[in-house]
């Protein structure tokens, strides 16, 4: 059982890591702000969740999980809403999205 | 492993540093600076100093950025461009850096283990604390109780500043400037906060409860005073942004915030005092109590309790300045 | 394994980093900073489990709440005070 969980967690960390550098990949190749957004979403949620929820199992039961069960909380309440409020503030001062590959008024 | 995560940090912060200084946009370098904020509270925490840690993390990397852009919102948004270079501070600029590096090369080496201060004055705190005053961070014991002369003069010190930032703002409104905290007004703009709105509500309360644990917590982990006074801030400066400022301003008067930056100082000072009367010095805790390690813990809780209270105060009548334009 | 995770999230910092510097737009930096504010309290849950002191997860905490503060008044700052697209 110890053993199911060590490697349970060890996989949870890895794919944790690797969805935030891809996210980071993304936010630094798409072209386009809206798009970025996309990206950074991916890291805030998906990646920050597999990689608190891998550590929580490294712990077991104890002060130090419910803690961090309060900052995968937070964080899954805190960043959708930001990022919501970073694309309505863009949107609402005229920032464009690129819609083809002809425009280029970055 | 730690070193090899200290190069990198400090590699990234190389390169943030540099950017501060070139670019001309204000609000990117506002912006940029609370990323260097961030990159010191995580070099902070490889160097396993964890208040150090927390407290910039708070401070540098939230309340400042918000009050650096507060200011930028008042003034103008692009540097001047500089065509030419001023030799002469440059040259003086060497000269005394150079000659206080000059100067420090009588100080012990960084980091030797015979330097007076690993021989003598940190073994005294490692071993007597526990003993003398019983409470299980010593941060906070050499903070509170060995050193708490200096953070009187540290609370002072932001009392003043906020003494300072009311004398220079509180103006008579000129009228007809919108600020950036006006709130929603119209439809539209209602439909839109409402997400955050909700979201706000919900987090406002969390906020300020762990600002409390934060406070009586820092005699067991990292905590204390200043980062509570700072985190408590924080909570309602994000409702003076969703909801608007005089909304905020109605919550909490301005009379009674001005009188409780006052109450905080005064409560640290007056522990002081307390212990004066009772038969001991400026400041001996061990006084105020029959046993001497009940009369530090008091005394600890009541001084951080008045660091908590000044630092709060003083960062939302700071804040209130900022943005409502030196309206009093 | 901790350090497969503390590789990634450092790698992540460096890249949105590189974005925050680049940005053309202002909105592209507030996006890359508010990403490197979770980046940093990924950062401090895994040092502390990387370094044997689970202790510094209240550090974690205090700064989920600082990022969303500070994201949300950045910006509230840039719509209304006097704003330039760059």
């Amino acid at each position: 059982m110890d053993s199911i969980i060590h490697y349970a967690s060890w996989f949870l960390l890895s794919t944790g890591a690797f969805f935030c550098a891809v996210g980071g990949l993304g936010i630094l190749r798409l072209p386009d702000f809206y798009s970025r957004q996309h990206a950074a979403g991916i890291t805030d949620t998906l990646g920050s969740s597999l990689v608190l929820i891998g550590l929580m199992l490294q712990s077991g039961l104890s002060l130090n999980a419910a803690k961090l069960a309060m900052i995968l909380l937070f964080l899954i309440s805190t960043s959708p809403v930001a990022t919501h409020a970073i694309a309505q503030a863009a949107k609402q001062s005229g920032l464009k999205p690129k819609v083809s590959a002809e425009e280029d008024e970055a | 492993m730690s070193q090899f995560i200290d190069m990198i940090l400090l590699a990234f912060l190389i390169v943030v540093a540099v950017a501060v200084t070139r670019t001309l946009n204000l609000f990117a370098t506002a912006v940029l600076t609370g990323v260097y904020s961030l990159l010191m509270a995580c070099i902070f925490t490889v160097l396993d100093a964890v208040d150090v840690a927390f407290t910039e993390a708070a401070v540098g990397a939230g309340i400042s950025t918000v009050l650096f852009l507060a200011t930028l919102s008042l003034t103008t948004q692009r540097e001047k461009a500089h065509h030419h270079y001023n030799w002469g501070a440059l040259a003086t600029a060497l000269l005394t850096g150079g000659a206080l590096v000059y100067g420090t090369f009588d100080m012990p080496h960084f980091g030797d283990p015979n330097a007076p201060i690993h021989q003598h004055v940190a073994p005294h705190y490692i071993d007597v604390s526990p003993t003398e005053i019983g409470v299980p961070n010593m941060v906070t014991s050499v903070l509170a109780s060995y050193r708490g002369y200096d953070t009187l003069g540290e609370t002072s010190v932001i009392f003043t500043a906020c003494m300072a930032v009311l004398l220079l703002l509180q103006r008579e409104r000129r009228g007809g400037a919108s600020s950036a905290l006006e709130g929603p007004t119209d439809e539209q703009s209602m439909q839109h906060a409402m997400i955050l709105r909700v979201q706000s509500k919900i987090f406002i309360p969390l906020i300020l409860l762990f600002a409390l644990y934060v406070q009586f917590h820092g005699d067991y982990g990292p905590g204390g005073g200043f980062q509570a006074g700072v985190i408590f801030a924080a909570g309602i400066i994000l409702y003076a942004l969703v909801n608007g400022l005089e909304k905020a301003r109605a919550i909490i008067p301005p009379n009674i915030l001005h009188g409780l930056v006052a109450f905080g100082l005064l409560l640290y000072a007056g522990t002081g005092l307390a212990s004066l009367f009772m038969d001991g010095n400026f400041l001996q805790y061990r006084a105020l109590a029959h046993e001497a390690t009940h009369g530090e813990h008091l005394g600890i809780l009541l001084i951080e309790l008045g660091v908590g209270i000044t630092v709060a105060t003083v960062m939302t009548s700071i804040f209130f300045s900022f943005s409502g334009r030196g309206r009093s | 394994m901790f350090v497969a995770a503390m590789i990634g999230v450092l790698v992540t910092m460096l890249l949105a980093l590189i974005r925050a510097l680049l940005g053309p737009t202002v909105y592209d930096r507030i996006l890359a900073v508010n990403m490197f504010g979770t980046k940093t309290v990924l950062f401090i849950s895994v040092l502390g489990y990387l370094m044997g002191r689970p202790e510094f997860l209240d550090l974690a905490l205090v700064y989920v709440l600082i990022n969303f503060i500070g994201t949300i008044a950045i910006l509230k700052f840039v719509r209304f005070g006097p704003v330039e697209a760059s």
